[in-house]
């Protein structure tokens, strides 16, 4: 991490491959006339972005959460209910996702880092159950069903309801927190981050208030995925309560774990990489009938197998490994 | 709101209790002594569940055929999992196991889908536990009261194998301080190989008694998963007894607080307000309480003594 910037390394290569390939990719898709790339590569996108999001106090902090996918709901909630009231103006809707995101991850951030280890896990868990049932108990906004936008949101002169525009636009946020999040891990406020990691009482007995920079980090990260939540709902043009189902913060875990834990451009590969298999797998013809009905109805369970493999033989991740073997030269 | 009412689901509430009981006791003792997250065990009570109703169908109608393949077949798949999976993430840390048995989730969802179909599979309640008791003239269904009974008894011998007996030492010492017992001599890894069993088996046992009462589907394991999982955090993980209160007070207060709290809330608030937060809050009760107790008491209510 702390090497000069200029020079060129593998990880350095891959990252700036990857991260040009995303930039292409509507073009990409438009001279090989697939449309529906666009949409699959923003949805990577975004969860690129949550992924990121989470890598914060997952990889530089180690704080397992397992419930950032209720800040992904806060964000798209915002929008879907703004816009249903007949708010339509994306900065306004971006004001309230932010105010309302901070204030729920200022206050759950404060209760759950009174625990660690596994409660830790558990209550950050529990919170996001709680918003989800709130959200399925919001008869007016669809409930359980969720409910379809009216429009996407109005940035001045942006047309999000063209895709490639709203590509482009999850793309410049991803990587305007890219750089930012390389320049906040490597500054104090990371470095005391990742000094807790390693060390929180060493951190505290060196006189830092671990506890502030912690808070700090968790609701920073959680305003990522709030960001995350309002392009999702203005991708999808719907907002259900199934976007914070427990289940996707577990799959934020598993792209932040399978690109590579506290790097910068690990759990970008992780979503890309996941999100790509998955598509695959449901989409995947071999030419023999019944095995191809076999995994594309089933590939979850492949997708279950995967998990287990990465965890018990890919411990650092795709992007990790790359990283650790440059650092192992 | 009449008394009469309000036992009943008292009793509901308790029998939710003692379900919960059932799974949390396993999952808090894989916990306190092998430090191990097993976010799988929701798996193993819907396959103790799967496996009941197979039973019960392939041996028409039998509820003791039902038992004698759903607790045996789940404990056999706990020991797999725990040989194949578990026992190499034990020395990883916590993020590793919860992703692992989160994976394991995935895969156990879709085998029941591919195995019986997407849609419920039915089990009967056995036609000797189909009536009513009487309970101080409460008419109560046979069935919730005999889940209730097992509950306790399962308590009450837990306790007793915990409290009196040489294996329950073990895992008494185990739970409070790994090394030193394994370095007494004792053989740590068949100690954890026999708590995961019992626990697989305790999940097992809670599919079997919830496979009439609810419908035996795929994915009926996670939402039970993460109101175990409160009741563990809010008892006080690795605790027994916490595991005990911690299930019993998690399934009043949800039971008791669906049941009545909307209605409670008409009394002093406008209908149509009460009407949209009611089931709101009732349903967001029980996470309320989880974290109010660990905002206070960030060990849970009955943290283990140690020492």
């Amino acid at each position: 991490m702390a090497e000069p910037a200029s020079r060129i390394t593998t990880p350095r290569i891959f990252a700036t491959v990857l991260l040009l390939a995303l930039g292409a990719v509507p073009l990409i898709a438009q001279a090989l006339g697939e449309p529906f790339w666009v949409t699959l590569f923003t949805r990577v996108l975004i969860f690129a972005l949550a992924a990121t999001g989470l890598n914060l106090v997952l990889g530089f902090g180690a704080m397992v959460s397992f419930g950032h996918a209720m800040y992904i709901g806060i964000g798209a909630y915002a929008v879907g209910i703004l816009s249903f009231h007949g708010v339509d103006s994306g900065w306004w809707q971006l004001l309230a996702a932010l105010g309302v995101g901070a204030t729920v991850a200022l206050a759950v951030g404060a209760i759950c880092l009174r625990t660690s280890g596994m409660a830790f896990i558990m209550i950050t868990l529990a919170f996001a159950q709680m918003l989800f049932f709130l959200a399925v108990s919001l008869r007016d906004y669809g409930g359980d069903d969720g409910m379809a936008l009216k429009g996407r949101s109005l940035f001045g002169g942006l047309d999000l309801n063209n895709s490639t525009v709203l590509y482009y636009l999850a793309y410049a946020v991803l990587l305007a927190v890219l750089f930012a999040f390389g320049r906040l891990v490597n500054a104090r406020f990371g470095m005391v981050l990742r000094g807790c990691r390693s060390n929180e009482r060493r951190m505290a007995s060196l006189g830092f208030p671990t506890l502030r920079y912690k808070l700090s980090a968790y609701v920073v990260s959680a305003l990522v995925c709030v960001l995350a939540g309002m392009l999702m709902a203005n991708l999808t043009r719907f907002v259900s309560p199934s976007y914070m189902a427990w289940t996707v913060s577990g799959e934020l875990i598993v792209m932040t774990v399978l690109g590579g834990l506290g790097t910068l451009i690990g759990p970008v590969a992780g979503a890309a990489a996941l999100l790509l298999v998955e598509e695959g797998l449901a989409s995947l013809k071999l030419g023999v009938p019944w095995l191809d009905t076999l995994i594309n109805q089933h590939w979850l369970a492949l997708i279950g197998v995967f998990i287990v493999f990465v965890v018990l033989v890919l411990k650092q991740g795709l992007y990790g490994w790359l990283v650790a073997r440059e650092a192992r030269r | 709101m009449t008394t009469g009412l309000f036992f009943t689901q008292l009793l509901n509430g308790l029998q939710l209790g003692v379900l919960l009981f059932l799974l949390s006791a396993g999952l808090t003792l894989v916990f306190g002594i092998m430090n191990v997250v097993n976010l799988a065990h929701g798996s193993l009570y819907m396959m103790g569940a799967y496996f009941a109703a197979a039973g019960f169908n392939a041996f028409d109608g039998s509820f003791l055929a039902a038992a004698l393949v759903a607790i045996p077949g789940t404990l056999l798949l706990g020991l797999a999992i725990e040989r194949l999976v578990l026992s190499s993430l034990y020395r990883r840390d916590h993020l590793d196991q919860v992703l692992a048995t989160f994976g394991l989730i995935l895969f156990f969802n879709e085998v029941v889908r591919y195995v019986w179909g997407p849609s419920s599979v039915y089990m009967n309640v056995p036609s000797w536990l189909s009536g009513t008791v009487n309970l101080f003239g409460l008419p109560y269904p046979s069935y919730r009261f005999a889940i209730i009974a097992v509950g306790l008894a399962v308590g009450a011998g837990l306790y007793g194998v915990i409290h009196r007996t040489r294996v329950g030492m073990l895992i008494r010492a185990g739970a409070s301080n790994p090394e030193m017992v394994s370095a007494l001599g004792v053989n740590i890894k068949g100690l954890n190989t026999l708590v995961f069993g019992l626990g697989a088996a305790l999940a097992g046992l809670a599919g079997l008694m919830a496979g009439p009462i609810v419908s035996v589907q795929a994915g009926m394991g996670e939402p039970i998963l993460i109101l175990t999982l409160v009741v563990i955090v809010t008892g006080g993980i690795g605790s027994i007894r916490g595991a005990f209160y911690g299930a019993l007070i998690v399934g009043i207060v949800d039971t008791v607080g669906r049941a009545f709290l909307p209605g409670l809330l008409r009394e002093f608030l406008d209908r149509s307000v009460a009407q949209a937060v009611g089931p709101a809050i009732a349903s967001m009760l029980i996470y309320l309480l989880m974290a109010t107790v660990l905002a206070l008491k960030p060990q849970g209510l009955f943290p283990v003594r140690h020492g």
